[in-house]
C-alpha cells in the first residue's frame, strides 16, 4: 500500500494524543493549572492535528461531515464520531481540571474509555481489510493500542509504566512481523485463484492492460520502498520501543531524558507506520503480476 | 445506507467468455466513451499526451499466460470490471453512504455527490474494480451501464452495457443471475462459470467462463525434420506408377 504522509501522520499522532487522554482521564499525572493546561494542549494538538492531517487524504475534504453517517457498518465513520465525542467529553473533564482543579473520576473514566475505543476503531479501519492480508489480523489492533498506551504513558511522564509497555510493544511488534510475513500465503490467494485459470497450470502476466501506470498500481502496489525493509524494521523496533524501554527502565529519567526518549520514540513510530503501509501487500497486485 | 441489502430481486451481471475473448480492448474503449459522457463525473486522463499518461478506466483487459510443464503455453485475455458482489466489502466500508448496492437489481453504485474520496472502498476491493478519478476526487466504478439498460430513449438492442454491445467476438453476456433460465445463468451452468478469488468471501455475481484446454500435442522428435523422408508404400495405380518410375 502507498505510504501516504497524511495517513502516517494521522495514525501516529492521533494515536499518541488519544493515548495521553487515557492516562489523564484515569487520573495520572498530578499537576494543575498552567502545567495541566500545557499537557492538555499537547494532547489536543496531537489528536486534533492527526485528524486534520487525515482530511488531506480526501478527494473532497469539505464533505467530511457526511462521513459521520454510516456508523452502523463503517469503521471509518465510527472513528470519526468517536474521536469527536471523545474530544468533547475530555474537553469538559480538562476544563474542570484546569480551571476548577477538579478531576471528576466518572467523566475521566468515560473519556479514557472513549479514547481507547477511538484508537481501536482507527486500527479497525485497517484490520477489517481482507484484501490486505498483512493488516487483516487482531494484531493490528493490539499494535495500535500498545503504541498509544506506551507513547501516552511516556508523554504523561509515567516512566516505569511506559518502560514496561514499550517492552510489551517490542514483543508484539516482532510477533506481528513474523505473522505478517506469512499472511499473504495463508489466504490461499494467488494468480490462479485471482484469474480462475489455476486449473490450467501456472499463471503469469503476459501483458499489463496498459503501458503506463494507474490509480490501483500507485495506491495498492508499492514496491519501491521495500528493498530497505530489514534496516527499517531495525530502526522501527530499536527506536520505536526497544531503546526507549531500556532507557526508561535502566536509567533514572529526568525531564531532559524524557524529552530525548520521546523524540527517539517518535522517529521509531513514524518508521513503523511507514512500514505498516509500505509492507502491506494488496491482493489486487496479483492481477499485475506484482505484490 | 451502506449496509448491504438482505437479498436483491435481480442479480444483474456479466458472463465473460475467456475462451472467446480475443483481447482487442474494444470493451475498454467503448466503456470509457460511454461512461465519460454519461452517468456522473467524466473519466479523466492526466498528462494524456505527455510522457506518463494515466487515466480512469472502469474496465481493463489483462493478458495472462498459463503453462503446464512440458506443454505449450496458453494465452488468455482477461477483461476485468466490477463483479457487483453480493457481499460487497466496498459498500460496508463507506463512511458516507455514497457507496451502495441496489436492492432491486444488485448493481453496486456510487452517489458521487456524497463521496468524500477517502479511497477506502478501493482498498477493500480485492479485484481492483474501483478507481479514484484524479480530476474529480470521487470514486468511479462500473455502473453496469445503468443509464443504458433501462433507457427507453435508445433502441432496444442497445439496452445492454456498452462493453457487451460492442464486443466483436461476442465474449460478453449480460443478464440476470437470479433467474436460473436467463442467458447468463444457462451459459454459466453449461460452461462451469467461475468466481474470482472465492476465498475473499465477496460472493461476486459476474462469472468467467473458462477457456477450453488446448488439445495435447504429441511429442515430436526434434530431429525428425532432418531425417530423410521414407516414401510410404502405396498400392493401386499410384503404387504401380511409383514402382515403375523407380525402375527406370
Amino acid at each position: 500500500m502507498h505510504p501516504a504522509p497524511s495517513v502516517i501522520i494521522f495514525t501516529a499522532l492521533s494515536g499518541l494524543g488519544f493515548g495521553m487522554m487515557v492516562y489523564f482521564g484515569l487520573g495520572f499525572l498530578d499537576v494543575s493549572g498552567w502545567v495541566a493546561f500545557t499537557f492538555v494542549a499537547i494532547a489536543y494538538a496531537l489528536a486534533g492535528g492527526g485528524l486534520l492531517s487525515s482530511l488531506f487524504h480526501l478527494g473532497h475534504p469539505e464533505r467530511f461531515v457526511k462521513a459521520l453517517r454510516q456508523w452502523r457498518s463503517s469503521w471509518l465513520s465510527r472513528e470519526g464520531i468517536l474521536s469527536i465525542v471523545t474530544m468533547g467529553v475530555f474537553g469538559i473533564y480538562a476544563l474542570m481540571w484546569i480551571f476548577m482543579d477538579v478531576r471528576n473520576p466518572a467523566l475521566g473514566s468515560l473519556a479514557a474509555a472513549l479514547s481507547v475505543l477511538t484508537i481501536f476503531s482507527t486500527s479497525m479501519i485497517y484490520a477489517q481489510m481482507k484484501s490486505v492480508p498483512r493488516w487483516h489480523t487482531p494484531m493490528t489492533s493490539v499494535l495500535y493500542l500498545l503504541y498509544a498506551f506506551a507513547g501516552g504513558a511516556l508523554m504523561t511522564a509515567q516512566m516505569v509504566l511506559a518502560g514496561w509497555l514499550m517492552l510489551a510493544l517490542a514483543v508484539a511488534q516482532i510477533v506481528t512481523w513474523v505473522q505478517g510475513d506469512g499472511a499473504f500465503a495463508k489466504t490461499g490467494s494467488d494468480m490462479g485463484t485471482a484469474t480462475g485459470l489455476g486449473f490450467l497450470g501456472k499463471v503469469r502476466l503476459l501483458e499489463k492492460p496498459h503501458s503506463g501506470t494507474n490509480y490501483l498500481m500507485k495506491e495498492m502496489i508499492h514496491v519501491i520502498g521495500r528493498k530497505h525493509i530489514l534496516k527499517l524494521r531495525i530502526i522501527a523496533l530499536g527506536l520505536g520501543s526497544l531503546i526507549p524501554a531500556i532507557l526508561l527502565l535502566a536509567v533514572d529519567a529526568g525531564h531532559m531524558m524524557a524529552l530525548v526518549v520521546i523524540l527517539i520514540h517518535l522517529v521509531g513510530l513514524f518508521a513503523q507506520r511507514w512500514l505498516f503501509f509500505a509492507e502491506a501487500e494488496h491482493v489486487v497486485g496479483l492481477y499485475y503480476g506484482q505484490r | 445506507m451502506t449496509t448491504l441489502p438482505q437479498s436483491t430481486q435481480k442479480k444483474l451481471g456479466l458472463a465473460i467468455d475467456l475462451d472467446t475473448c480475443v483481447g482487442c480492448h474494444a470493451c475498454v474503449i467503448s466503456c470509457k466513451e460511454w461512461n465519460t459522457s454519461n452517468y456522473g463525473a467524466p473519466l479523466s486522463d492526466m498528462d494524456a499526451y505527455g510522457a506518463e499518461p494515466v487515466g480512469t478506466f472502469l474496465n481493463r483487459v489483462h493478458t495472462f499466460e498459463v503453462k503446464q510443464e512440458n506443454k505449450p503455453a496458453q494465452v488468455t485475455h482477461f477483461p476485468k470490471s466490477c463483479l457487483h458482489c453480493e457481499d460487497a466489502p466496498c459498500v460496508t466500508v463507506c463512511p458516507t453512504g455514497a457507496s451502495y448496492k441496489r436492492s432491486e437489481d444488485g448493481i453496486v453504485l456510487v452517489n458521487e455527490s456524497d463521496c468524500i474520496g477517502c479511497g477506502l472502498c478501493a482498498w477493500s476491493c480485492p479485484y481492483g474494480a474501483r478507481e479514484m478519478d484524479a480530476a474529480e476526487g470521487v470514486m468511479k466504478k462500473c455502473t453496469l451501464c445503468v443509464d443504458r439498460i433501462y433507457n427507453e430513449n435508445i433502441p432496444e438492442e442497445d439496452r445492454v452495457p456498452s462493453c457487451v454491445r460492442t464486443c466483436p467476438a461476442g465474449a460478453r453476456h449480460f443478464g440476470d443471475f437470479a433467474d436460473p433460465n436467463s442467458n447468463v445463468s444457462i451459459l454459466s451452468a453449461e460452461r462451469g462459470g467461475m468466481e474470482l478469488m472465492p476465498e475473499q468471501g465477496t460472493n461476486p455475481v459476474n462469472r468467467y467462463l473458462p477457456p477450453r484446454p488446448k488439445t495435447d500435442v504429441e511429442q515430436i522428435d526434434i530431429l525428425a525434420p532432418l531425417l530423410e523422408r521414407q516414401p510410404e508404400e502405396t498400392g493401386g495405380f499410384l503404387g504401380w506408377l511409383d514402382r515403375t518410375l523407380e525402375k527406370l
